[in-house]
């Protein structure tokens, strides 16, 4: 026969427990994880939270409420990652999926400031991995200082995704006076490059491990915001900007030419690649002009500011070997066209289909 | 990259295209057939064409060796691909050729297993890793890649790798030129000689075409400096009154070719009485198969294979265009029924192709012909 007092003891000993923050024991996700019960809520507070709460997502609403300061105009992009390997030389998923949203919004001018992210994870992902890709959203968003204001996670059967799948959504704010586009690119401006291109796609491919080449290859991944203000700051009548990730430089040049109906001129030898990276397109019968860039950017600016552009750019560490690599036309509109050294022109057209490598 | 960029000096690639300025002047038109796709790629790429005189014509030959496969062997490879418990290994370009009713990729998309490799070996390498499943190489090229297709089905034989297997598409080269140079109609000036073959079988098969033809040849490498050298040759030798068989890449070609390379294929491979070739029709002597040593590894001995000759589009003219009897855009359906993303013949498919290399690098010339510089 237990007392009252012994049973109220009990009954708080379970309020006690009740408002105990839930602790993740697991090792591996489970569909468990993504029921929206008492596991899904320790694996936010574990890993997600944990990684990167602030006082937006902390409050776990079901939407973030961000103040506008008045002026200002709203930038919206998003994007998802599904790299493979997740993880690396020079980078991660985690990494890619803060930088490649981080630079949409930098490329139309905008300043980032805010972030979602959204996981799928496939049952049976280890924990300790989830942790290390979130850590390293974590640390990608604090270098940029970007908020992750509000997340979403998501468990499907093994086999149904590969492991984890990141979407981000980024919100940035960019001036009213800010004109980017298209539209303001004239015959006779020059188009830059932030500096090589062809690292990204060439270390995922060799890090994939089926080509057995080995090369001192790195992912350029990085945040291109300081150059993009940089730039702005120093040649606010800059025309266009964009980043050239899947498609390469060629795919970017070629959406310029089509916007802006008018033709691109590229110099090859002008083009800043590395040379293992140069080396490994050439045996895999790859043109870096086609390979994939996640820390660069290609803008074009009026011929008479070229020099304070490059100048601005170049102090930038992502930016530092910033070169002048074509300029635009009207001889050929909707025409990308590259010229090599010895006097020789060929169209760069869009890919078709994904890149694969010739025979021989 | 040293060993590249010498052979793309603008230095010395600027004095060979005044060499073949002054050796065209005063000569009639030539038409030069480069054999190899590697050329055509090259030639594209580089922006060849728009450097030569207007009296010099480079003439793309059936040296792409994902061009030249019938489509009735794709059928049969997605077949093979389509069997429970195969996975068909081949290089990347074959994903998109055009079969009669599908591609390869499509097959993929469907839930055939087909993967990607870059080596024969790869293939094998799997087969060893999963010897639940039976992988199909498929090999297709000429004698280029045949070697490593023979150590891979040697390899194999070695190992007692009993769940592999070759589904052999490869091709030689010569009969291929000859048959151009039968047609009727001919009319070429001489050959740019292909250079990686040419690695493999060196340059005295091709004498005949120098003897019997009256025609010259230069075996040529595969930077602009290269083709351009083998252009000059070429040139130099009709103006001088010789037809000989010339060797530009003698940095990597032997008269003789490998022998050792040589020796394998003779024993992995016979050559088969007939083989179809795209747009070609069948050559006689043209193609290799696996020899009856390696049954065992032959992909046509342990499977059932459908073997349906499927025949080429009407409105396709990759024959002619192989033939160098017409240019790529004078087919009928170049870039408009057939382009790289919709490809009617196995020349829109590979970059490597007349028709994509023309697609995807050299319309820009005819739209606007840029003066040829002699400086």
């Amino acid at each position: 026969m237990t007392t009252q007092d012994e049973r109220d003891q009990v009954l708080e000993r379970i309020e006690q427990w009740k408002l105990r923050p839930s602790r993740l024991t697991d090792d591996v996700i489970t569909m468990a994880h993504g029921a929206g019960g008492k596991a899904s809520q320790s694996l936010t507070e574990a890993v997600f939270k944990a990684a990167y709460g602030g006082p937006q997502l902390d409050r776990l609403d079901d939407g973030a409420v961000l103040d506008i300061p008045s002026g200002s105009r709203v930038v919206v992009t998003t994007d998802a990652f599904v790299v493979t390997p997740r993880r690396f030389p020079g980078g991660s998923l985690g990494d890619l999926a803060v930088n490649g949203t981080v630079n949409d919004l930098a490329v139309m001018g905008a300043t980032p400031k805010w972030l979602t992210v959204s996981a799928v994870l496939e049952e049976g992902l280890p924990i300790d991995e989830l942790r290390d890709i979130v850590g390293d959203v974590a640390s990608a968003a604090g270098a940029v200082g970007v908020e992750i204001v509000a997340g979403d996670t998501k468990v499907v059967e093994r086999g149904a995704a590969d492991g984890c799948y990141l979407t981000t959504t980024g919100v940035g704010l960019v001036a009213a006076e800010q004109r980017l586009g298209a539209e303001h690119v004239e015959p006779g401006d020059v188009v830059l490059v932030s500096g090589t291109i062809g690292d990204h796609g060439m270390a995922v491919m060799l890090a994939r491990g089926d080509l057995a080449l080995e090369a001192d290859i790195s992912s350029d991944t990085a945040p291109i915001h300081s150059a993009t203000a940089a730039l702005l700051d120093a040649v606010p009548s800059t025309r266009w900007m964009r980043d050239p990730t899947r498609g390469g430089l060629a795919s970017a040049c070629n959406e310029l030419s089509v916007a802006a109906s008018l033709g691109v001129s590229l110099f090859e030898d002008a083009l800043p690649v590395k040379p293992p990276v140069s080396g490994a397109c050439e045996l895999l019968g790859l043109d870096p002009l086609y390979v994939a860039n996640e820390g660069k950017f290609v803008a074009v600016v009026p011929a008479d500011t070229v020099d304070v552009a490059l100048d601005a750019l170049r102090s930038t560490p992502v930016a530092a070997e910033a070169v002048a690599v074509g300029e635009i036309n009207d001889e050929h509109p909707g025409m990308v066209v590259a010229h090599t050294p010895f006097g020789g022109s060929r169209i760069v057209d869009m890919l078709v289909g994904a890149p694969l490598p010739r025979i021989c | 990259m040293k060993f590249v960029t010498e052979f793309r000096d603008p230095v010395a690639a600027r004095a060979l295209i005044a060499e073949i300025g002054s050796l065209a002047d005063g000569q009639p038109p030539r038409k030069f057939m480069e054999v190899c796709g590697g050329h055509t790629h090259a030639i594209y790429r580089h922006g060849i064409e728009t450097l030569l005189p207007e009296s010099v014509e480079m003439v793309h030959g059936p040296g792409c060796p994902v061009c030249v496969i019938p489509m009735g062997r794709i059928d049969d490879a997605i077949a093979l691909a389509s069997i429970d418990g195969v996975t068909m290994c081949c290089f990347g370009d074959m994903m998109r050729v055009p079969g009669g009713k599908s591609t390869l990729l499509e097959a993929k998309a469907n839930g055939a297993d087909v993967r990607v490799v870059y080596s024969p070996l790869d293939a094998l390498a799997i087969a060893e890793r999963e010897p639940g499943r039976e992988v199909i190489f498929l090999a297709v090229g000429f004698e280029t890649t045949a070697p490593s297709t023979a150590v891979t089905a040697m390899q194999a034989r070695e190992r007692g790798v009993s769940n592999f297997s070759i589904f052999c598409n490869h091709v030689t080269i010569v009969p291929p030129v000859k048959a151009i140079l039968d047609s009727p109609g001919m009319s070429l000036d001489g050959f740019l000689g292909p250079g990686h073959v040419s690695t493999v079988i060196g340059t005295r098969p091709y004498e005949f075409v120098a003897r019997d033809y009256g025609l010259p040849l230069v075996t040529a490498g595969f930077e602009p400096v290269d083709i351009l050298q083998g252009v000059a040759m070429l040139l130099r030798q009709l103006a001088d009154g010789r037809c000989e068989v010339e060797n530009q890449y003698k940095r990597v070609v032997r008269d003789a070719g490998n022998t050792a390379a040589l020796e394998i294929l003779g024993q992995v491979f016979s050559i088969r009485p007939h083989f179809e070739w795209r747009g070609l029709g069948f050559i006689a002597q043209s193609a290799l198969a696996l020899n009856d040593q390696f049954a065992a590894w032959d992909a046509e001995q342990r499977f059932e294979i459908p073997g349906v000759r499927v025949a080429d589009p009407k409105a396709c003219q990759c024959g002619e265009v192989l033939k160098g009897a017409i240019r790529p855009w004078e087919c009928k359906v170049f870039g408009s029924a057939c382009t790289p993303e919709t490809p009617i013949g196995t020349c829109m498919v590979s970059s490597e192709g007349a028709c994509a290399a023309y697609f995807n690098y050299g319309r820009f010339r005819a739209r606007t012909r840029i003066p040829v510089t002699s400086a």
